[in-house]
C-alpha cells in the first residue's frame, strides 16, 4: 500500500491533465466548426454551389432570311447525328461495325471516332456523323435495339433553299475560327457556326440572338447530374432582304449559260436591290455542313472565281457605258447638244493616233449620235475640252469610284482617275492621251457592276444620289446599322435637260434603227428599255494586229476576249428598273451583254416587284406610284 | 493486501456480465450508428457497398470487444508483452511480405483477409507499457535508466511505421505511448527535453520525410498553393464543412459529398460529410459523444483499483481521442493529412476492430476495477 497510494495519487493528478488537455483540444475543434460553418459559412455555401452548378451554353436558333416577299432564303432545318457514349456500349468496336454496315461504307472517319472516345471522358457523347439522310435515320432506329449506347441527336443547321442562286449575297456560315472569338461564350460551342459572308456577316450578330443557358448540377467529374434551372435566350431576328428571290433565280439561271458573268437589278428609285447575281456561285449549304479540304481548293482554282461577288468586288473598265458619264459632264460643262464632230475612224493627237471601234468612221455625229451608235471619236474631242479632272468629278456625282459603304462588305470601290490620283499613285503628269482613253472607259477606269447599275439609277430616277441597298426591314436589334429607310436622296445636280437628252440617246440605243442594241429592243413599248452597250478591252490592240487586221473575238482564247457590259432601264417613259449586266471576255456588250439585259429587265417589270407590297414605301420615298405597265 | 489478492476468487461469467458498464456499449453503439448512417448515405442511399459491410465488422468486432472484457485482466497483464511481441512480428511482416497500396506497404495478406498490423500495435504497445509501468514505484520511476526500455517499446514500431511510410500512425503511437509515460508519472521535464530534441530533430528528419509527405505538410500550411492538387483535399473538405452552415443541408443532400468533390468520403474525410448534412449541430453533437466516450474511459482508468488497469484505459481511451482529434483537426484544415481513420465512423476492418478491441480493454478494467494486483505480478 505504501507504493500504491503515492502512485495512484500522481496518475489521478496526471490522468486529470490528460483529460483537461482533451477537452481544450475538443473545444478547439468546436471553437474551428463554429467559425467554418458559422462565420465563415456564407463563403463557403458560395463556394459549394460554384463547384456543383454549372452554366451551360445553349445556342440560339439563328434568324431566318427571307426575300422581299417573306420566301424563305436561309432558314434552319434540323441535322440529324449519330452520338454514341462510351459507357453505354459493352463492345465499342462491334458497335461500330454495326453502324458501319447500316451506314454508306466509308461514311464515318473511324479512327477518328475511336480517338475522341478514348479522349473523352466515358459519359460524353462523341459524334460519329452529321447530315444523317432520313433513310439513315429509319434504318438506324429500326435498329435501336441492337445499337446500345447509339442514340440519334438533332441539331439545327443552317440551310439555303436556293441553293447557290444567291450565294453571294448571302454568304455563308461556318464554324469560328480563332480570329473570330470575341469573348462571347456562345462561340466557343462545339458546332458554333457564325457568318463568314454576305449579309449573314453583316447581320451576324443581330441573326445570331441571344445564347440561352441552363443551369446544371454536375459531380466532380463533370458529369451531369441534373438540370436546375433553363433560359431558352433569344433566336436571332429576321432579316428580310429587297431581293425577289424568284427574280434572283431567273437572272441565276440565265447568267449560268455564260462562263463567268455578274448583273445587278436594282430599283432606280429607293436602291432596292432586287437582284444581285455574280455566276458561277458556290453551294452555301456545302459551307454549314463543312467543306472538306479538297472541296475548298477546288473553289479556290476555280479560274471562274465562284466565291468572289462579281457584282461589287469584279472592278472592269465600263467601256463605252462610261460615255453616259462623260456626256452628262459634257452638257453641264455647256457644250452644246448640237455641237457636231466628224468622226473618220480615228483622232490624231499628236503622233498618235486614237481609233474609233467602226473603222471607217460615223462621219458627222451630235451627241446623241454619238451615244447612241457609241461613237469614240466624239468622246475623244469632248473630253479634250473638258479634261479628265470634270469627268471624273461627274462620275463621283453619278456613284462610281466610291464604295456604298452598304450590307456587304466585300464591295470595291472601282478607281476613277484624276490628275491628282496619277501624280500621287506614279509620281507623273497625266497626259493627254490617257484622257482619251478614260473617256471611252478604258485604261485607268474600273468600275462594278453594282456602281454602273447605281450610275443609271441616278441619271433616270431624277438625279436623285440614290444608295444600294439590300435590307428592307433593319433588324430590331442592330443599332449599330443605320439605313434612312425614308430619307429622300439628295440630288446629284445635274439638270434635267442635261439627263433628258442623255436618257433620249441611251432609249435610241436600243430602239432606235441605228442603236447598238437594237436586236435586244423589248418589243412591248410599255416596257421598253433604254441602255448604253460597253465593250471593255482586256488588252491593248498592238498597230500590229490592228493592220492584220482585229481579229473576232470569237477568234481569240476565252482569256483575251472583251468583257460585254450593258447597263439599261425600263420602262423608257417612266423609269423604274436599272440593270447592269457584265459578261466577263463575252465578247461584244451589243451581242453579249444587252440580250441578257434585255431578258432581265422584261422579267423584272413582269414580276414588278419594286411595287408589289412595297407601295407605301415607295410613296415615302417622294415617288409617286405610277400606273403599272402592264 | 497480497493475501486479499490472492483469497478474491475469480470472477464469475454472469457476475461480468452484469458488473459491464452497459452505457458505455450503449454510447458505442450509438456512435457507430451514426456512423452506419453516413455510410448509407455516402453510398447515395444505399447499404451497400459500405454501411451492411461496416456493420458486419461492427459485429464482429462487438462479439470481440466482449470477449476482451471478460477475460480476466490479469491474463492480459500476464501476456501484455507476448501480445506485444506477437504484433511487432506481424509488422516486421509487413517490412518484408506487405503489401503495397496507396503508395505505401502497410498491409500484410492473411490468406483471406488482410489486416494493418500498424493499427494493432497501438492497443499491444499500451498493453506492454501498462504492464511494464505496473512494476515500478515512483522512486524507480524517476531513475532514468528504467525509462530505457519502455522508449525501446515505443521506438521500435515507431521507426517501423514511419518506414511504411505512414507518419499519421506514427505521431499516434509516439502520442499514445508518451501518454501512457506521461501517466506513469515520467517527470515532466523529461517529456520537456524529448520536445526539445524533437524540435532539432525536426529539421533533420525532414530530409528523411518521402517526397509526398513533406507534400503534405507543405500543403497543409498552404493549401491554396495548390488548389487542384494535393491542396484540394482540404479545401473541399472545407467548402464542404463550411456550406453545413448551422443546421447541415439534410441526410443525403450534402451537394459537395453527393457529388463527389469531397474525397475519401466514406473513411478519413466522413467527418466532413456528417457535419455538411447535419451541420454545426450535428458535428457538435458528434463531438459531444466523443467526449463522453473519453471522459468515461479517464472515469474508469480512475475508478480501478490496479495500477496496470489505470494505465490501460488511460493509454487506450487517449489513443482513442488522438485519433479523434486528429481525424477532425486534418478535415477541417487544422493538421496536415496524415489518413487517420475517424474511429468508429470510418469505413475500414483493421481500425474497427483496433478500436473495439480497445474498449474492450477499457471494458475489462471496469469489470475487474477492484481486484487488486501486486506489482510484481503476484496474484495472477
Amino acid at each position: 500500500m505504501s507504493t500504491e497510494k503515492p502512485r495512484e495519487k500522481i496518475f489521478s493528478r496526471r490522468a486529470a491533465m490528460l483529460t483537461g488537455g482533451q477537452l481544450v483540444l475538443f473545444a478547439g475543434l468546436g471553437a474551428r466548426m463554429y467559425y467554418l460553418q458559422v462565420v465563415q459559412s456564407d463563403r463557403y455555401r458560395t463556394l459549394a454551389e460554384e463547384n456543383r452548378i454549372n452554366l451551360r451554353l445553349l445556342a440560339p436558333p439563328r434568324g431566318y432570311i427571307t426575300d422581299r416577299f417573306g420566301a424563305p432564303m436561309a432558314i434552319n432545318v434540323q441535322n440529324y447525328r449519330i452520338v454514341i457514349i462510351r459507357e453505354q456500349i459493352d463492345d465499342v468496336d462491334a458497335t461500330l461495325a454495326r453502324l458501319e454496315s447500316l451506314l454508306e461504307p466509308g461514311s464515318f472517319d473511324h479512327d477518328r471516332v475511336l480517338r475522341d472516345i478514348k479522349r473523352r471522358r466515358a459519359f460524353v457523347p462523341v459524334t460519329v456523323r452529321e447530315n444523317l439522310s432520313w433513310n439513315e435515320v429509319s434504318r438506324l432506329e429500326v435498329n435501336a435495339p441492337n445499337l446500345p449506347g447509339v442514340s440519334i441527336d438533332v441539331g439545327l443547321s443552317r440551310y439555303y433553299p436556293q441553293g447557290e442562286v444567291a450565294s453571294h449575297v448571302m454568304g455563308y456560315v461556318a464554324a469560328v475560327s480563332e480570329k473570330d472569338l470575341t469573348g462571347d461564350p456562345v462561340l466557343e460551342l462545339p458546332g458554333f457556326r457564325i457568318g463568314k459572308r454576305g449579309i449573314e456577316r453583316y447581320f451576324d450578330s443581330a441573326l445570331r440572338g441571344k445564347a440561352g443557358n441552363s443551369q446544371v448540377e454536375v459531380n466532380a467529374f463533370g458529369r451531369v447530374i441534373r438540370e436546375l434551372r433553363r433560359d431558352e435566350g433569344q433566336p436571332g431576328s429576321e432579316i428580310a432582304l429587297t431581293i425577289d428571290s424568284e427574280l434572283q433565280t431567273i437572272v441565276s439561271d440565265r447568267l449560268a449559260e455564260e462562263h463567268s458573268a455578274a448583273a445587278v437589278i436594282m430599283d432606280a428609285h429607293n436602291g432596292d436591290i432586287l437582284s444581285m447575281v455574280s455566276s458561277p456561285g458556290f453551294n452555301p449549304n456545302a459551307f454549314s455542313e463543312g467543306l472538306s479540304g479538297d472541296e475548298w481548293r477546288k473553289l479556290v482554282r476555280d479560274p471562274y472565281v465562284p466565291l468572289t461577288n462579281k457584282a461589287i468586288a469584279g472592278q472592269y473598265p465600263p467601256g463605252s457605258t462610261y460615255k453616259i458619264v462623260v456626256a452628262l459632264a459634257a452638257l453641264e460643262a455647256g457644250i452644246d447638244p448640237d455641237h457636231r464632230v466628224f468622226c473618220r475612224g480615228f483622232t490624231k493627237l499628236g503622233n498618235r493616233q486614237f481609233h474609233c471601234w467602226k473603222k471607217h468612221g460615223h462621219g458627222h455625229v451630235d451627241i446623241r449620235d454619238a451615244i447612241r451608235e457609241s461613237c469614240d471619236v466624239y468622246f475623244y474631242d469632248v473630253a479634250l475640252k473638258l479634261g479628265v479632272d470634270r469627268i471624273a468629278e461627274m462620275a463621283k456625282r453619278m456613284g462610281l469610284g466610291e464604295r456604298f459603304e452598304f450590307e456587304l462588305s466585300e464591295e470595291k470601290s472601282g478607281l476613277i482617275p484624276t490628275k491628282a490620283w496619277k501624280r500621287a499613285v506614279y509620281g507623273q503628269p497625266w497626259h493627254k492621251g490617257e484622257t482619251l482613253i478614260a473617256a471611252i472607259g478604258q485604261g485607268f477606269v474600273l468600275a462594278t457592276p453594282l456602281q454602273l447599275a447605281v450610275m443609271t439609277a441616278r441619271l433616270v430616277n431624277g438625279g436623285k444620289a440614290v444608295k444600294p441597298r439590300l435590307i428592307a426591314t433593319p433588324p430590331l436589334e442592330s443599332s449599330e446599322v443605320d439605313i434612312p429607310v425614308n430619307s429622300p436622296f439628295a440630288d446629284i445636280g445635274v439638270s434635267a435637260s442635261a439627263r433628258q437628252i442623255v436618257m433620249e440617246a441611251l432609249d435610241q440605243v436600243v430602239n432606235h434603227q441605228r442603236g447598238t442594241a437594237r436586236k435586244s429592243r423589248i418589243k412591248d413599248p410599255a416596257m421598253a428599255m433604254g441602255g448604253k452597250t460597253g465593250t471593255s478591252q482586256v488588252r491593248r490592240i498592238s498597230m500590229a494586229e490592228r493592220e492584220g487586221g482585229v481579229r473576232k473575238n470569237a477568234e481569240k482564247p476565252w482569256r483575251e476576249r472583251d468583257h460585254a457590259l450593258f447597263v439599261g432601264y425600263a420602262p423608257v417613259n417612266a423609269p423604274q428598273y436599272v440593270v447592269s449586266v457584265i459578261v466577263e471576255h463575252g465578247g461584244g456588250g451589243s451581242t453579249s451583254a444587252a440580250p441578257i439585259a434585255s431578258v432581265l429587265l422584261e422579267e423584272a417589270q413582269r414580276r414588278n416587284s419594286g411595287r408589289r407590297g412595297e407601295a407605301g414605301r415607295l410613296a415615302e420615298t417622294g415617288k409617286p406610284a405610277k400606273a403599272s405597265p402592264l | 493486501m497480497k493475501s486479499i489478492d490472492r483469497n478474491m476468487p475469480n470472477l464469475t461469467l454472469s457476475r461480468k456480465l452484469w458488473q459491464m458498464n452497459w452505457s458505455l456499449i450503449l454510447l458505442i453503439l450509438l456512435v457507430a450508428s451514426i456512423g452506419f448512417a453516413m455510410l448509407y448515405s455516402a453510398a447515395n442511399g444505399n447499404m451497400r457497398p459500405w454501411a451492411s459491410a461496416q456493420m458486419m465488422r461492427f459485429g464482429v468486432g462487438f462479439v470481440i470487444m466482449i470477449g476482451i472484457a471478460l477475460v480476466d485482466i490479469r491474463i492480459w497483464l500476464r501476456y501484455a508483452y507476448v501480445i506485444y511481441g506477437l504484433t511487432l512480428v506481424l509488422l516486421l511482416g509487413v517490412e518484408f511480405a506487405g503489401v503495397i497500396k496507396g503508395g505505401a506497404k502497410r498491409w500484410i495478406e492473411l490468406g483471406f483477409f488482410r489486416i494493418q498490423p500498424s493499427e494493432f500495435i497501438k492497443i499491444a504497445l499500451v498493453l506492454a507499457l501498462a504492464r511494464y509501468f505496473h512494476r515500478l514505484n515512483v522512486e524507480e520511476i524517476s531513475r532514468p535508466t528504467v525509462l530505457i526500455a519502455p522508449l525501446l517499446l515505443v521506438g521500435v514500431p515507431f521507426a517501423l511505421v514511419l518506414r511504411q511510410p505512414d507518419l499519421g500512425t506514427g505521431l499516434l503511437i509516439l502520442m499514445g505511448g508518451g501518454a501512457v509515460f506521461f501517466a506513469a508519472g515520467v517527470r515532466l521535464w523529461k517529456f520537456a527535453l524529448v520536445v526539445v530534441a524533437g524540435a532539432i530533430a525536426v529539421p533533420v528528419g525532414w530530409t528523411f520525410l518521402h517526397g509526398y509527405q513533406k507534400e503534405r505538410i507543405l500543403t497543409f500550411l498552404t493549401p491554396e498553393r495548390d488548389p487542384l492538387g494535393a491542396g484540394y483535399h482540404i479545401l473541399q473538405s472545407k467548402i464542404a464543412l463550411g456550406s453545413g452552415g448551422m443546421f447541415g443541408r439534410g441526410f443525403m443532400g450534402g451537394t459537395q459529398s453527393h457529388l463527389s468533390f469531397l474525397p475519401e468520403k466514406q473513411t478519413d474525410f466522413i467527418f466532413t460529410m456528417l457535419a455538411e448534412e447535419f451541420g454545426l449541430v450535428g458535428g457538435l453533437g458528434l463531438l459531444g459523444l466523443y467526449t463522453l466516450l473519453c471522459l468515461y474511459g479517464v472515469a474508469i482508468a480512475l475508478r480501478s483499483s490496479n495500477h496496470f488497469g489505470r494505465l490501460v484505459a488511460i493509454g487506450v481511451t487517449f489513443t482513442f481521442f488522438l485519433f479523434v482529434f486528429i481525424n477532425i483537426a486534418m478535415v477541417m484544415g487544422l493538421l496536415p493529412v496524415v489518413g487517420l481513420p475517424l474511429p468508429l465512423i470510418s469505413y475500414g476492418g483493421t481500425a474497427m476492430l483496433t478500436v473495439m478491441a480497445g474498449f474492450g480493454l477499457v471494458i475489462c478494467v471496469y469489470i475487474h476495477r477492484d481486484i487488486r494486483i501486486a506489482r510484481n505480478g503476484e496474484g495472477l
